[in-house]
């Protein structure tokens, strides 16, 4: 509902200055990348200048921690929209004991702090006796990963009617084909869009990391560590720059698949 | 010749559920055969599990003198009209109704040939680039329609295909189903809780109750001589005449039926069997008159013409009625 009334001049400035408040450090965020200055951040700053691109460009440790973090992020979101897709489909098309309680126990992993879910893995991991390592990372980051895929691949199916699946049988199609031609056209935005959050989320996840990553370094976490020592502060803005663009554009791009997709599942029933 | 489906001692269970219990029928070649009864009589699940949705729990069932148990539905010459039409959102109407094809492997070219047929077979040729939301929901049933036939099966299932049009629709899709299928000369079996619709389209009805059929047989038997209460009461309005009445009346002690419409107001010489007793309500149907008779307590409907005229409320009355007309039922149910 749009209302036709215009906001009392209170209530925009209000708006306006929440807004800002929200806004405003991530601009500072990119202001300080272009900064002449490296050693603090002094507003405003005494000049501008691009040299900390090249700088960045140049520094290995920025790409050891950028390739850790794509290479984590793209293999956690492929599990996920794997074992997400499977879980969603038997929760919303099947009736089974236990069914509800299934249902929680794969969402709990986001409900809970990460702190949990860090403390949790990396015990378990020591007494599994398993080395910290790439793996060790992924699988923390597929717990949570796992919810998002699940929860929109869930939505979508129960507006994909079963009697769609059924009417695919009729009319000649194995399961394979059922799941090709009206199973991933159907829930296929979905998962588009739960893949990009998920991704997303294990791009700049840090406290589950810091747990299971053992000396390894995702661009987070190596941001983190970059803040503690003041040498070439800038770097770390420039990097910030380039997680925000992107993590933003898949969540952007996320949110139009899923709006979109409404039309079109909705006209199933 | 073999019949189309054969059903054998068939029973399917849902946990303590009979939802089918030992149901044995045959459904003959190029038959237009309804499975009528109120919900959860088990007429769906007989439907589907000639679909292959279901497996029997106990029995055996044949389609064309083939086993049918284990049989995948997309191993099965049979193709169903879904109740809510199924139709898939993602797929323009051309390739909905060309899936069948598609999925078998049929070329392109071949299959949109095939579907432009099937759409105007079903009176909506030009339709193929739509998509199922645009369409109204006669049109979708159509359309659900022809994605079926367009596969040439030997028996066509539909799930009461007409249920969610309204009246004047329905009319007309029941005539246009008919003509189709004699046409066609596929057999097929057709789910409705509709009594009217099962009557004027269907061959032979079977009427269920409880996961088993109540009475198999042509309109005019299961309407004229109802064999048990329960097909009497639901296949029209039939009076159920307890036993002691009908004893009254000469007949054995048995429960009886006796059609509203059998019965005259007035009595008359020509040996017709006549009752007295006081109109209890009356109302006007447009082509008839619905009356209300309480004959020694037991409540009897008459349909009369609404050419004759109708005492007042709470005046006497004579009936009449032809002795062949009071049918004796079984005492089952």
């Amino acid at each position: 509902m749009h209302s036709d009334r215009s906001a009392p001049l209170g209530l925009k400035i209000a708006a306006a200055a929440g807004l800002l408040f929200l806004h405003l450090p991530i601009l500072l965020i990119f202001l300080y990348a272009f900064t002449t200055e490296d050693k603090s951040y002094q507003f405003p700053p005494p000049g501008l200048t691009l040299q900390w691109f090249a700088v960045t460009w140049n520094r290995p440790d920025v790409w050891q921690a950028l390739s850790l973090s794509v290479r984590v992020a793209s293999i956690s979101t492929a599990i996920a929209l794997v074992l997400g897709t499977l879980c969603a489909a038997a929760v919303s098309q099947t009736r089974f004991f236990g069914r509800e309680a299934i249902s929680l126990l794969v969402i709990l992993p986001i409900a809970l702090p990460g702190i949990i879910t860090g403390i949790a893995l990396r015990s378990a991991f020591s007494f599994a006796d398993i080395p910290f390592s790439f793996w060790t990372i992924v699988l923390g980051h597929a717990t949570f990963c796992i919810v998002v895929v699940y929860n929109n691949a869930v939505a979508r199916f129960r507006r994909v009617s079963g009697s769609l699946m059924e009417a695919s049988m009729d009319l000649g199609a194995n399961g394979f084909q059922t799941f090709r031609h009206v199973i991933l056209p159907n829930i296929g935005t979905a998962l588009l869009a739960g893949g990009m959050l998920a991704f997303a989320l294990s791009f700049d996840e840090v406290i589950v990391t810091t747990f299971t990553g053992g000396q390894q370094s995702t661009l987070p976490i190596w941001m983190l560590q970059e803040l503690i020592r003041p040498r070439q502060r800038p770097v770390t803005n420039v990097v910030a720059m380039i997680v925000v663009i992107v993590t933003f554009l898949p969540i952007l791009a996320a949110y139009y698949l899923t709006r979109d997709g409404d039309q079109i599942a909705g006209s199933g029933k | 010749m073999k019949p189309a489906v054969l059903f054998q001692n068939v029973s399917r269970h849902f946990g303590a559920v009979r939802a089918v219990d030992a149901v044995d029928l045959a459904v003959a070649e190029g038959e237009f055969f309804a499975m009528l009864g109120p919900s959860g009589s088990g007429k769906t699940t007989c439907l589907r599990l000639m679909a292959g949705f279901e497996q029997p729990t106990n029995g055996h069932i044949e389609i064309f003198g083939e086993t049918a148990e284990g049989v995948p539905p997309y191993k099965r010459s049979v193709n169903t009209v879904f109740q809510d039409y199924a139709l898939f959102p993602h797929l323009n109407i051309l390739d909905n109704v060309a899936y069948g094809l598609m999925v078998k492997g049929v070329g392109r070219e071949e299959r949109r040939k095939a579907a432009e047929d099937a759409l105007a077979m079903v009176k909506l040729p030009g339709y193929g680039a739509r998509r199922p939301g645009q369409l109204s929901g006669g049109q979708r049933q159509r359309v659900a329609l022809a994605r079926a036939l367009v596969n040439k099966p030997k028996v066509l299932l539909l799930d009461e295909p007409l249920g969610a049009l309204d009246l004047k629709l329905r009319e007309q899709m029941q005539e246009e189903l008919k003509s189709l299928q004699k046409t066609l000369g596929i057999t097929f079996v057709f789910v409705t809780h509709d009594q009217g619709e099962a009557l004027s389209m269907a061959d032979r009805i079977a009427v269920f109750n409880d996961g088993k059929i109540q009475q198999l047989g042509t309109p005019e038997e299961v309407y004229n001589q109802p064999k048990t209460r329960f097909v009497a009461d639901f296949v029209g309005s039939s009076n159920v005449l307890p036993p002691e009445f009908v004893a009254g009346l000469g007949a054995s002690s048995q429960f009886a039926s006796l059609r509203p419409e059998a019965i005259m107001l007035g009595g008359s010489s020509d040996g017709r069997l006549t009752l007295k007793g006081t109109v209890l309500s009356r109302s006007f149907l447009g082509s008839a008159n619905r009356v209300t008779v309480n004959v020694n307590g037991t409540k009897l409907h008459v349909m009369s013409p609404a050419t004759t005229a109708i005492p007042p409320e709470g005046d006497a009355v004579t009936l009449s009625f032809h002795r062949e007309d009071l049918h004796l039922m079984e005492a089952a149910s």
